[in-house]
């Protein structure tokens, strides 16, 4: 791979800062002057309260979960570990029906409460989203801080042994500092992604109240179609998720996505009241994470045979979309991991980073008020989609893949720059085959993702260009519950279904 | 010819020179303490290492600007010699065709070079499923099928036992019989470069010296090199 790989790399680094810095420039015409009314403010100001919140509950009670896990021994364990593995990629809407099943009116611990004659719950509001949030980002919260307490060198472990530690001690000295060093990290991780959170409060959010800048952005489009406050508020959405992604990618290790969760570690495991303390949390975290799951499994399963005639080609439009994003993303992330594996070149590394800094609804403003004057966007929603999601995908694409790839670059560069391997020969026998896993994962996950996402094409879409998701959010807006939660289980099916045949035909190409 | 004109290389503090040519067909060990920089001079040779100042020539030609598979240069590194997500026969197959597209013809000086280094049958196998010994030999049969005039080996056998050691160098000089070779080949043993014959050049304060016949040189060693020695 010489000069023509690395100009290949230049100009896809300029494609997708056009791609980015585009949509911004025109937010940033469109909205410059815009004076800030009390209800922006009042939106500026939910959506850091209910970040914050969502991060700081989802992490605190991580802790004891991640805890249990990683001292405790116990059939389907692994099984469990597999689980937090997926709300990352579990459509937002999805999660939001299953804990209306739970937690709305009419659901189990409503209708509990109701029938021993106490005041029932509403699951609109803060709380509602912050739930709904600790829901998505506990999973993970867990799965960073399990991968701390493995990280703890077995060594200091044995020594913290031989010098008798009890519980007490082995926290002070071991767990500590490791919590003090993965805290934050996870804390952050969880606020970018609860700032630019739109689906979850669309629809357990909403009025004067309860309305985050993304939302704002929404409606100001679709319902006022006052642009210039869409742009204005866009470009206070920048300002925000810019300034806590770029904290996050500083102070954030590479190693957020684990494998080798299923390692033991030398943890003693204290067998005393704790270990009955150790399984109450295991249980009430399972209990959690599975209700919502299995409450909408429960009310889609009878509609599955009379799916709303809509579903199907929205599974095909959504279906098309996610394969385009896994195929255009992994490419992308392809190149630029390769070429900053080979050599340091920041333009390159700054393009795949500064997606990070936007959102859907963002980008989705910024290309609506570029294309508006020429078509009507409705007639671009799925390219608008695609475009929008590749380059949302492409960073966490990019991290996954840079690793690799500089592993590739270190053990095999010279042995194959000596044998003369370039271009195709080099992708085909050195790079494809070192990598086929993290690039299978990694389009998994770009598939899922841009399945599930429910964002720009809200912003775009008439009812003909609607994606899974929207249908799914339009049914249940529509309070066809049963439709709703019918059009959700395809759409989890379908995602989860794009993920394994990805990730496991990365790992059987890497075999 | 493989000439050092005048050559110089360095990286940050370091800074090493050598100004000599060796004949072809040349067996050379390179010699000295580690960190001396004898893969320094290897990887300029390579093409992995951009010279300060100075040429690489080969038979009167400027070497700068060739790319390391445009070189004349086949290289045996310390480890990862080998892909392993490749077949033995694979790994051979690319000192023929970089991109694997191989005529019967290829195949069949496949199948001659395993049998030649002892390996014959063992051309599905995956490098993990060879001993030390088994990987070193498909390097050096790969050598063999590429046919480069400059062979250069950084130590390949460093992690063998003396046995092993021995019976790969006697394959070393076979390969290079068979190719007409020059051999660069780093050691720090001296029994090594007694065993590969030829000349030795020392690699000492920042000084590639100029190659020595190595039995005079073991004979009577210059005063780094009996500091060296021990």
């Amino acid at each position: 791979m010489g000069a023509r790989d690395m100009i290949g790399a230049r100009l896809l680094a300029l494609a997708l800062l056009a791609l980015v810095l585009g949509p911004l420039a025109a937010v940033a015409w469109r909205g410059a002057g815009l004076t800030l009314g009390s209800a922006d403010w009042a939106a500026v100001q939910f959506t850091l309260t209910q970040a914050v919140l969502s991060a700081l509950v989802s992490t605190v009670l991580a802790i004891p979960v991640a805890r249990a896990l990683a001292r405790r021994r116990f059939p389907g364990r692994s099984a469990l570990v597999t689980l937090m593995g997926a709300p990352f990629l579990l459509p937002a809407v999805v999660a939001v029906l299953g804990l209306l099943a739970v937690f709305g009116r009419g659901g189990v611990v409503n209708d509990t409460l109701a029938a021993l004659g106490l005041p029932t719950l509403s699951i609109f509001g803060l709380h509602g989203v912050v739930l709904a949030h600790v829901f998505l980002n506990l999973p993970l919260a867990t799965r960073m801080i399990l991968q701390g307490w493995q990280a703890i060198p077995a060594e200091r472990i044995r020594l913290a042994h031989s010098l008798g530690f009890g519980p007490a001690e082995t926290f002070r000295h071991l767990e500590w500092p490791m919590l003090r060093e993965v805290l934050p990290g996870v804390a952050l991780v969880i606020l970018t992604v609860c700032l630019t959170s739109f689906a979850v409060v669309l629809t357990l959010g909403g009025g004067p109240a309860a309305t985050t800048v993304e939302l704002a952005i929404y409606q100001a489009v679709r319902f006022d179609f006052d642009l210039a406050r869409a742009a204005g508020l866009a470009g206070v959405q920048v300002l925000i998720s810019g300034l806590a992604a770029g904290v996050a990618w500083v102070v954030l290790q590479p190693t957020a996505f684990g494998a080798g969760l299923d390692r033991q570690t030398a943890l003693a495991a204290p067998k005393d009241w704790r270990r009955w303390a150790d399984g109450l949390v295991l249980a009430m975290a399972t209990l959690f994470l599975l209700a919502p799951l299995v409450a909408v499994a429960l009310r889609g399963l009878p509609g599955l045979a009379d799916l709303p005639p809509q579903v199907l080609p929205a599974a095909a439009r959504s279906v098309g979309v996610a394969l385009v994003c896994a195929v255009l993303s992994t490419l992308a992330a392809l190149l630029v991991a390769l070429a900053v594996a080979r050599k340091a070149h920041p333009l390159v590394e700054a393009a795949a980073t500064l997606p990070l800094a936007t959102s859907g609804l963002v980008l989705g403003t910024g290309l609506f008020l570029l294309v508006q004057p020429f078509v009507p966007p409705m007639t671009l929603a799925l390219p608008v989609t695609v475009l929008v999601n590749t380059a949302l995908t492409l960073p966490f694409l990019y991290r996954i893949l840079l690793p690799e790839a500089r592993a590739m670059v270190t053990g095999y560069g010279r042995l194959a720059d000596s044998l003369g391997l370039r271009g195709w020969a080099r992708l085909r026998w050195l790079v494809l085959p070192r990598l086929a896993r993290p690039l299978g994962f990694g389009a998994g996950i770009a598939a899922a993702l841009s399945m599930g996402d429910l964002g720009v094409i809200a912003l775009f879409a008439g009812d003909r260009q609607a994606t899974l998701p929207l249908v799914v959010s339009q049914l249940a807006g529509a309070y066809r519950v049963e439709a709703a939660a019918a059009a959700s289980l395809v759409l989890v099916a379908l995602s989860f279904a794009l993920f394994w045949a990805c990730d496991a035909g990365g790992r059987r190409a890497a075999a | 010819m493989l000439q050092l004109d005048h050559l110089v290389m360095g990286q940050g503090d370091f800074r090493l020179t050598a100004n000599w040519s060796a004949e072809p067909g040349a067996r050379l060990a390179i010699m000295g303490p580690s960190g001396a920089g004898k893969s320094t001079l290897l990887s300029a040779i390579a093409g992995f290492l951009v010279p300060t100042a100075g040429r690489v020539l080969w038979n009167n030609v400027d070497l700068a600007g060739l790319s390391p598979g445009d070189r004349p240069v086949s290289i045996l590194f310390q480890d990862q010699n080998l892909f392993p997500h490749l077949t033995v026969a694979q790994n051979l197959g690319l000192g023929l065709r970089p991109d694997l597209r191989l005529s019967d013809g290829d195949r069949v000086r496949i199948d001659q070079a395993l049998e030649r280094t002892g390996l014959a049958g063992l051309g599905e196998r995956r490098p993990a499923q060879l001993s030390g010994g088994q990987a070193s030999r498909v390097a050096l049969a790969r050598a063999l099928l590429r046919a480069r005039p400059i062979l250069m080996l950084d130590e390949p056998f460093a992690a063998l036992g003396p046995a092993l050691r021995s019976e790969m160098l006697d394959l070393v000089r076979e390969v290079a019989d068979a190719t007409r070779a020059t051999v660069l080949m780093v050691t720090h043993d001296p029994k090594d470069a007694m065993a590969l014959g030829g000349q030795t050049a020392f690699v000492a304060n920042g000084v590639v010296e100029a190659p020595v016949e190595t039995v005079s040189l073991m004979a009577n060693p210059p005063p780094a090199l009996r500091e060296y020695l021990g």
